[in-house]
């Protein structure tokens, strides 16, 4: 026998079956929450099942707060559901809140500079082409970068991201109203000239429904056109890619125009359908969320619904119980963190199998 | 004069934040892992190192600046290094995904210490704002004689001590990583593992070593935020996010070099203060003067990618992870 056996051996699985897959990310949810749970125990000294039970009063404890919470869930499922396609194709785009700002910018500027001229019609559609191109220059630029030179793209994105807050905090300062807030105020308050209306008397319905419609169809573009096939191609090996006749260059600008667009869109929606106001916080590190969202569904958009209502869950659970014990809001991103941290590493236990030294040895022996 | 001089001072002192910053970042990238958790790493060495001094000053009758400045030094270098650990348990031993894994550091570490930072005082039933004044003092000390003499005291004399250690460090690390055979071996593993691994080089241990020891680094950066540059108080306003990203910006416009870092870290606040000492800018023109620093690093991002000169690349395998059965 061989004694330099490792006392762990670790092997790819083949792929497990999807409910047991899904068994082990609840598992490792569960885990998680008990440790927040601690967590928020040893803080605020509170029953953690109180805890719970206030966190779902912060989320869905009332109609208004329901919607709310809808609201800002379909804008993170929205950034996600951007992201998809550049992920699918192994193109870290971690650029989205900048795409989102420079989106939501566009929106404020049509609303801004037409808003008397235009009917609402004219506004809206206006403000939402402008802001889906504003998002997908931000996407091009560097995927045009990657494309021709290999330059790297993860940090390229990130640098974008502070370059589009710079100029929200520009246009900021330009717009402020009144002067000396240091804040743009609710745009068109009086008109509400360029506001996505209400649906059946409900604020945020439509929302809602432009951001399932764009999931729906994301999913059907990712599985079943020929671009979607192409990503996936370019995704797994650029090499096959090119073998295959694809143009990968032509795929990677094409396909974070995409992104960046529907990013942008979700700026346009955070803004004429949501908070009517720009500023830095329009997006507020829901770009680097959804990162976590579109990553953990694996590209699945339906998948991305899930995870996007358990985080906005999360975060306005934990606002909850913050502003009850007079902690601050911040305690929301410590819970999103420890549970993400679970869930990232749960996928470990997805993909390999882990088996200790005697354990393996049997096995071998049945397997033989 | 006078106006050249303060700025200068005032771009070291900026600079020094995201030195260490970018120098963890520099061995942690070395070793191929895109630690994208900076700013959260930086969030919790600065809120270790405040707590720490809180409780001290708190607790001890009559507080004493050196004794405070011992204790919240090594908090922070303890809980950066522990959040460090964290992003390398997942994406070493767990292969998660760096990106994401270090974005999700990042969310933690800065909910974490924002949280503490704004409620400590609560918590510990006091009022009004975190301030550890005797221990930021300490920190802040320099000698008076020499930093008298003229322009040139001011220059290279007046800083608190942590400004002198970011630059020993930056030295160190240049001479680690490009004379050192651990440091040689180190960049081995960050640009091709498997032949490292070939070559007899424990590649798990040289990552987790580099990422902690690379954190802790990282993590004084917030903690000479928290104790120097805004004098012992905390603020929940998001600057340590934003110098967290401005030093993975300085890695790359450093060309993953030490030695370069140290410069080009003030020539990153001489750019971001700039604005203060040119006349007649309105408030809306100061907003993009600041984003000078990005478009300066894409730049240079774009540059490298075109001259493919073989030294100033990004290591081989950087966001990868090994898995020694899958190559």
């Amino acid at each position: 026998m061989n004694n330099h056996e490792p006392l762990i051996h670790i092997a790819r699985r083949d792929g497990l079956v999807w409910w047991r897959a899904w068994c082990v990310r609840l598992v490792s949810l569960i885990l998680a929450l008990l440790v927040s749970a601690l967590f928020i125990y040893s803080i605020t000294k509170l029953n953690p099942a109180k805890v719970y039970a206030a966190m779902w009063e912060g989320a869905f404890g009332s109609a208004r707060r329901a919607w709310i919470t809808a609201r800002d869930a379909s804008i993170l499922l929205c950034i996600g559901v951007g992201l998809a396609p550049a992920f699918m194709m192994r193109f870290w785009n971690v650029g989205a809140e900048g795409q989102m700002l420079m989106g939501g910018c566009a929106t404020a500027a049509v609303l801004i500079y037409c808003g008397g001229a235009l009917s609402t019609f004219q506004l809206l559609l206006l403000s939402a082409v402008v802001s889906v191109a504003a998002g997908a220059v931000w996407g091009v630029i560097p995927a045009f970068f990657k494309a021709r030179w290999n330059t790297n793209e993860t940090l390229f994105t990130l640098m974008m991201n502070y370059i589009a807050i710079q100029i929200t905090c520009f246009l900021v300062a330009l717009w402020e109203n009144p002067k000396g807030s240091n804040s743009v105020g609710v745009i068109n308050q009086q008109t509400q000239a360029g506001w996505l209306p209400a649906l059946f008397g409900k604020q945020y319905l439509l929302n809602v429904v432009i951001v399932l419609a764009l999931t729906v169809a994301m999913y059907l573009y990712l599985k079943y056109t020929k671009h979607g096939y192409e990503i996936s191609v370019v995704g797994e090996s650029e090499n096959t890619a090119r073998y295959a006749g694809i143009s990968v260059k032509r795929v990677i600008v094409r396909t974070m125009a995409l992104s960046g667009a529907v990013c942008g869109l979700s700026g346009f929606i955070a803004v004429a359908g949501a908070s009517h106001t720009i500023s830095t916080s329009t997006a507020g590190g829901r770009g680097f969320t959804a990162i976590i969202v579109a990553w953990m569904a694996k590209f699945n958009t339906f998948v991305m619904i899930v995870i996007a209502l358990l985080l906005v869950f999360l975060e306005k659970g934990a606002v909850q119980i913050a502003s009850q014990f007079h902690l601050n809001d911040y305690a929301s991103d410590v819970v999103t963190g420890i549970i993400l941290f679970f869930l990232l590493g749960s996928e470990f236990f997805i993909q390999y199998t882990v088996r200790f030294r005697s354990h393996s040895q049997k096995n071998e022996e049945v397997e033989a | 004069m006078t106006q050249l001089v303060s700025l200068l001072t005032n771009a070291i002192v900026f600079g020094t934040v995201i030195l260490y910053g970018a120098l963890g970042e520099i061995v942690t990238e070395k070793s191929g892992n895109l630690n994208l958790g900076v700013p959260g790493i930086m969030y919790l060495g600065g809120i270790a190192g405040l707590a720490a001094a809180f409780f001290y000053e708190m607790h001890a009758a009559a507080p004493i600046g050196w004794v405070g400045l011992v204790i919240s030094f090594l908090a922070a270098v303890a809980a950066s290094m522990l959040g460090g650990l964290v992003y390398a348990f997942l994406t070493i031993t767990l292969r998660a995904n760096q990106n994401v894994t270090g974005l999700t550091l990042t969310i933690f570490g800065a909910g974490l210490a924002n949280l503490f930072g704004g409620s400590l005082n609560a918590l510990a039933g006091g009022v009004g704002q975190i301030s550890v004044a005797v221990t930021s003092r300490a920190y802040r000390a320099y000698s008076h004689t020499l930093s008298g003499l003229g322009w040139v005291g001011q220059l290279l004399f007046s800083f608190g001590f942590m400004a002198y250690l970011a630059i020993a460090l930056a030295l160190l690390a240049n001479w680690f990583l490009n004379r050192s055979r651990v440091g040689l071996n180190l960049r081995a593993v960050g640009e091709d593992p498997a032949t490292a691994d070939a070559a007899g080089v424990n590649v798990t241990r040289y990552k987790y070593l580099a990422t902690c020891v690379g954190a802790g680094v990282s993590g004084l950066g917030g903690l000479y935020y928290a104790m120097d540059y805004i004098k012992g108080t905390w603020s929940t306003d998001g600057t340590i996010e934003a110098l967290g990203w401005l030093a993975v910006a300085l890695v790359i416009f450093a060309t993953w070099r030490p030695a370069r870092a140290i410069w080009s870290a003030y020539l990153f606040g001489v750019l971001y203060w700039a604005y203060n000492y040119i006349s007649g800018l309105s408030r809306a023109s100061i907003e993009l003067f600041k984003m000078l620093p990005y478009i300066v690093t894409i730049l240079v991002l774009v540059a490298v990618s075109l001259r493919r000169s073989k030294e100033a690349q990004p290591p081989k395998s950087l966001g990868l992870s090994y898995f020694r059965e899958e190559r």
